[in-house]
């Protein structure tokens, strides 16, 4: 059974009479330890599609099954519950906390599952020494580069032992170099069993998953497997550095 | 998120944000501080009030007053006895609920001398030994006169501070205390010995006054001496303090010497009427004032008794009228005074004072509330992507409207507890600026009062932005820049 399933996914907003599509009658599955791009242009609709994937939203119709059990219709607070368990977010902006330290901000969705600050404390240094920022626990994120924050960030998403962790523009506030670090690092932790959802307009991006669901207007316009179409047997840049 | 976590959470920010916050507490330590203060100030105002009560006698003393008589029992005047010996003892004998009588004979327009110096006492009243309980009085130096100087109706006298101040000089004057126990003075030139004097009689405040002023050398007077009259002396415009001047300006004498040296005596300007006339020499209302006229007049200025107990006050007044009605032959020309006027007084100048320092604190503190409520709008504005950061990694409603309330609460309560510090220290400052006036005095209870009332402001500022912040969607204000 799939990680998670979409079936006859919509989302309709109305904007002054006008009925918008951001998602039309989507079907999808994702399987546990794929490592998926989720590609298009802005306003394709990959935003809502990720931010239903992720339970920050619900969809106006169809259903939705997140390891087994039915989310369309979940309360906020058992979606909250869900994505505090079940999903991480890594985002464009990085998103830490300023006023909390590197460590503060790898805890928070802990404090929010309510472990005892030991765990946490345990765990969160766990987390970070996987993304390698354990020499940087003290630190507030001002102090730290882009590509820290961003693996600081990671760990915050990983630390819950999350079923899936989405990645939104994750170097879209990166140079190149930095980006490609962090997309390793991805690779990395999908080769651990981690499953990754990398949301992005950028196909050079994409490139590096296996599995590419491409968006337009609200459909899924290609969803291609590499895998089980034998193009690709990695991610291109583990094969070769042509992208600089 | 445990309520333990989401404290520490409020308490950090609290702290990352210092200066703001303190601004914020601000309204709160004041309110908290001025409903404090002004409750200690009010405490020590009742308090201040309640001893002049006392000073008067207390709520168990009744005056019995002359009135006049009734239009349905005007055609009686004629017959009208006015109050007399006779009722005194009736009463002794006929009213159990009154524990105690006490005839008073009052004589105005007197004036004592002694070498040269003269005072118009305000109270020269013949009467019994009892008076000096019933009226509050302590003799300090001397003796009370007792029954047997009474019955003699001996030329003694019991003066108060006042009368001696006038005579003899203050202590402030001379520097050291004059007892002029033994000293002979005249009262409209008959011979009078002092034999006791009663104590000086002050409220705390001027006692505290005084002695602030005893470390200071005298200030040199300017221009002549002069008095300034009664009820304008240093202490005038202090509620209740007047109480105490009238008090200390008295002289007792025996009921029978006064009865002898002043009443029947016979008058140079005798008004004509019969010792039972009503019309002019009705004595409480003595017409020719400082000219001292004197008229055969058995009557009594005034009865005062003393109810056994005060709450049948009611039947025990009710239990003297009938006694009364019958030596008065039917004719009710007499009244009760009672003193639940200047209890009301008090307890309506107490109620006042207090509700309104009440509504001034409360608005205060409510000031302060809006104040939080104010900066907790703008800090969730600041904060809106923070929170869709905590609720995109799992924060529920509550747990982010816990988070708001409890900050909001949190600066309440560091507010409250300021403000009660705040609030001694500010009636330190009060007690240091004047000492002289009655102390304020903290109680508990307004302690508690204006924290609890604090930490409910607190509740309330917090819940409408609590509620606005967790309400807000994830998504939205993670676009929010």
């Amino acid at each position: 059974m799939a990680l998670i399933e979409l079936r006859g996914v919509s989302k309709i907003y109305h904007l002054g009479g006008e009925e918008i599509r951001a998602l039309d009658n989507v079907d999808l599955d994702i399987n546990g330890g794929e490592f998926i791009s989720i590609i298009g242009p802005s306003g394709s609709g990959k935003s809502t599609l990720m931010h239903i994937l992720g339970c920050l939203d619900s969809p106006s119709k169809g259903s939705i099954k997140l390891d087994g059990t039915e989310i369309g219709s979940a309360s906020a607070r058992e979606l909250a519950r869900i994505r505090n368990q079940k999903i991480g977010f890594v985002f464009q902006f990085f998103n830490l906390l300023p006023k909390l330290n590197v460590l503060q901000n790898v805890e928070l969705p802990m404090v929010y599952a309510g472990c005892s600050s030991r765990e946490r404390r345990e765990r969160a240094m766990d987390a970070l020494k996987l993304v390698e920022m354990d020499n940087r626990a003290k630190h507030r994120p001002m102090q730290l580069s882009g590509g820290q924050q961003q693996r600081a960030a990671i760990a915050r998403a990983l630390v819950n032992s999350p079923k899936i962790v989405f990645a939104d523009e994750p170097t879209g506030n990166l140079d190149s170099h930095t980006g490609e670090t962090i997309l390793k690092l991805f690779h990395e932790l999908s080769l651990k069993g981690s499953t990754i959802a990398l949301v992005t307009h950028d196909p050079e991006i994409a490139a590096v998953t296996p599995r590419k669901i491409e968006i337009r207007d609200g459909k899924i316009a290609r969803n291609v497997d590499a895998k089980l179409s034998g193009q690709l047997d990695g991610p291109k840049f583990a094969v070769g550095n042509q992208q600089n | 998120m445990n309520p333990f976590n989401a404290i520490a959470v409020g308490f950090k920010e609290i702290w990352a944000n210092k200066f703001r916050s303190l601004l914020t507490m601000l309204g709160i330590i004041l309110g908290v501080s001025s409903l404090v203060a002004m409750s200690a100030l009010v405490k020590g105002m009742e308090n201040g009030m309640k001893e002049a009560l006392i000073a008067i006698g207390g709520l168990e003393k009744v005056r019995v007053e002359e009135q006049d008589i009734p239009v349905w029992q005007q055609h009686l005047a004629d017959q009208a006895v006015g109050t007399t010996m006779n009722d005194v003892h009736a009463l002794i004998r006929s009213a159990p609920l009154i524990t105690m009588v006490v005839p008073e004979m009052r004589t105005r327009g007197i004036t004592m001398t002694r070498a040269g110096k003269s005072i118009s006492p305000y109270n020269f009243i013949g009467t019994w030994p009892n008076a000096v309980e019933l009226n509050q009085h302590v003799v300090a130096h001397g003796r009370m006169f007792n029954e047997i100087d009474d019955e003699n109706a001996r030329n003694v006298c019991v003066i108060g501070t006042a009368v001696r101040n006038a005579l003899f000089g203050s202590p402030e004057q001379i520097g050291r205390e004059i007892i002029p126990i033994g000293e002979f003075v005249n009262i409209n030139s008959q011979r009078f010995k002092i034999i006791g004097m009663f104590e000086h009689y002050e409220s705390e405040q001027d006692k505290k006054l005084r002695e602030l002023q005893k470390d200071k050398p005298p200030e040199p007077k300017s221009g002549p001496d002069r008095s300034k009259g009664f009820g304008s002396s240093k202490s005038s415009g202090r509620s209740g303090s007047y109480i105490f001047d009238f008090k200390n300006n008295t002289i007792y004498i025996p009921l029978n010497t006064m009865w002898l040296r002043f009443r029947a005596a016979t008058g140079t300007s005798g008004a004509g009427t019969g010792s039972f006339g009503r019309s002019s020499g009705s004595s409480s209302s003595s017409a020719s004032g400082s000219t001292a006229e004197f008229v055969p007049d058995p009557r009594l200025s005034t009865l005062s008794i003393k109810i056994a107990d005060i709450d049948q006050m009611d039947e025990a007044l009710q239990q003297a009228k009938n006694v009364m009605l019958h030596t008065h032959k039917g004719i009710e020309d007499f009244s009760f005074r009672t003193q639940e006027n200047m209890s009301e007084g008090i307890t309506n100048a107490i109620k006042n004072a207090r509700m309104s320092g009440g509504i001034i604190s409360a608005i205060s503190l409510l000031v302060g509330g809006i104040g939080i409520m104010n900066i907790m709008l703008a800090s969730i504005t600041e904060r809106v992507r923070e929170i869709g950061i905590r609720k995109a990694i799992g924060a529920t409603f509550f747990d982010v409207f816990t988070q708001i309330l409890v900050e909001s609460v949190v600066i309440a309560i560091i507010g409250g507890l300021a403000g009660l510090v705040t609030s001694n220290l500010l009636v330190q400052l009060l007690v240091a600026m004047s000492p002289a006036d009655n102390t304020p005095v903290i109680t508990v209870e307004s302690m508690m009062l204006a924290f609890a009332f604090s930490v409910v402001v607190g509740i309330l500022a917090g819940l409408f932005p609590a509620f606005k912040a967790a309400k807000l969607n994830p998504i939205q204000a993670l676009r929010y820049e």
